[in-house]
């Protein structure tokens, strides 16, 4: 079997890229739940982690001269946003809803330290296999 | 990565529901501080919140909040006569703050447990980055 390093992780090292970004969106919304105006904002994961897969979805540097290093991108930042449809639209424009953000931020946070889980079983594996005891 | 920039996100919200937590302890414990004059008298100040766009590295960055200043408010003074009060001007009157208590309460009330969600938001993001960090361990 030919063992390739870099597929070893699967789809866990996107996964966990992809709720990384989305911890932070979240984040981003609990801190502005005060903010008239502010729009609540938030990713499709799912169709992200498809175009994460599929290599459609990437983050380019820009090349200015011809001396910059090509890159490969990063996955899922460039992710698009969409806007939270509001339970209870509020007078100041604000469309957070706290519960429902926290909720989420949770259920995200729990996801990732199961992909991490994931991950840090495969590492113990490979571990083993290195060392052959 | 990502995960370090909860923490500025998490602490300007913490900072901002701190402050209105501050004009809100201002605004109670000056309800009664009374004065002789319209211009003398403290009035309730409110801090005004906004989007932090200046710290966006693109354009779907997701961004903190700010406090764009504080303002008094310009609701009507109370003025009441009393004219054996040391501070009452010639026609006997004195002017209260426009403090509105409830309000100021509810506004507390509120702010506590925005700044409570922003703690729970950095203790979980703490906790990710603790395990992403002993991966294979």
């Amino acid at each position: 079997m030919r063992f390739d390093l870099d597929k070893v992780f699967g789809i866990h090292e996107q996964g966990v890229r992809i709720r990384e970004r989305r911890a932070e969106l979240l984040a981003g919304n609990l801190a502005n739940a005060d903010t008239p105006n502010y729009k609540a904002r938030d990713i499709d994961f799912k169709q992200v982690l498809q175009q994460a897969e599929a290599g459609t979805n990437t983050t380019q540097m820009k090349i200015t001269n011809a001396k910059h290093l090509q890159t490969d991108g990063f996955a899922g930042m460039s992710a698009e946003l969409l806007y939270r449809n509001p339970f209870q639209p509020s007078v100041d424009g604000n469309t957070v809803d706290s519960q429902q953000e926290k909720a989420q931020f949770i259920q995200n946070a729990m996801q990732y330290q199961a992909s991490l889980s994931f991950l840090s079983g495969k590492i113990k594996s490979l571990k083993s296999a290195l060392k052959g005891e | 990565m990502s995960l370090f920039r909860i923490f500025d996100i998490a602490g300007s919200g913490m900072s901002a529901q701190s402050l209105r937590l501050n004009t809100t302890a201002s605004n109670l414990s000056n309800a009664q501080s009374v004065s002789s004059s319209v211009n003398e008298t403290y009035r309730a100040r409110h801090p005004i919140f906004s989007t932090n766009f200046s710290d966006i590295l693109d354009e779907h960055a997701s961004v903190g909040v700010k406090v764009d200043g504080i303002v008094e408010s310009q609701a009507p003074l109370r003025k009441e006569y009393e004219p054996n009060h040391p501070k009452a001007d010639a026609d006997g009157y004195i002017y209260y703050p426009n403090v509105n208590p409830v309000e100021e309460m509810a506004n507390m009330i509120s702010a506590s447990r925005s700044f409570q969600s922003n703690v729970e938001i950095l203790n979980t993001s703490k906790q990710m980055l603790m395990r992403t960090l002993s991966l294979g361990e």
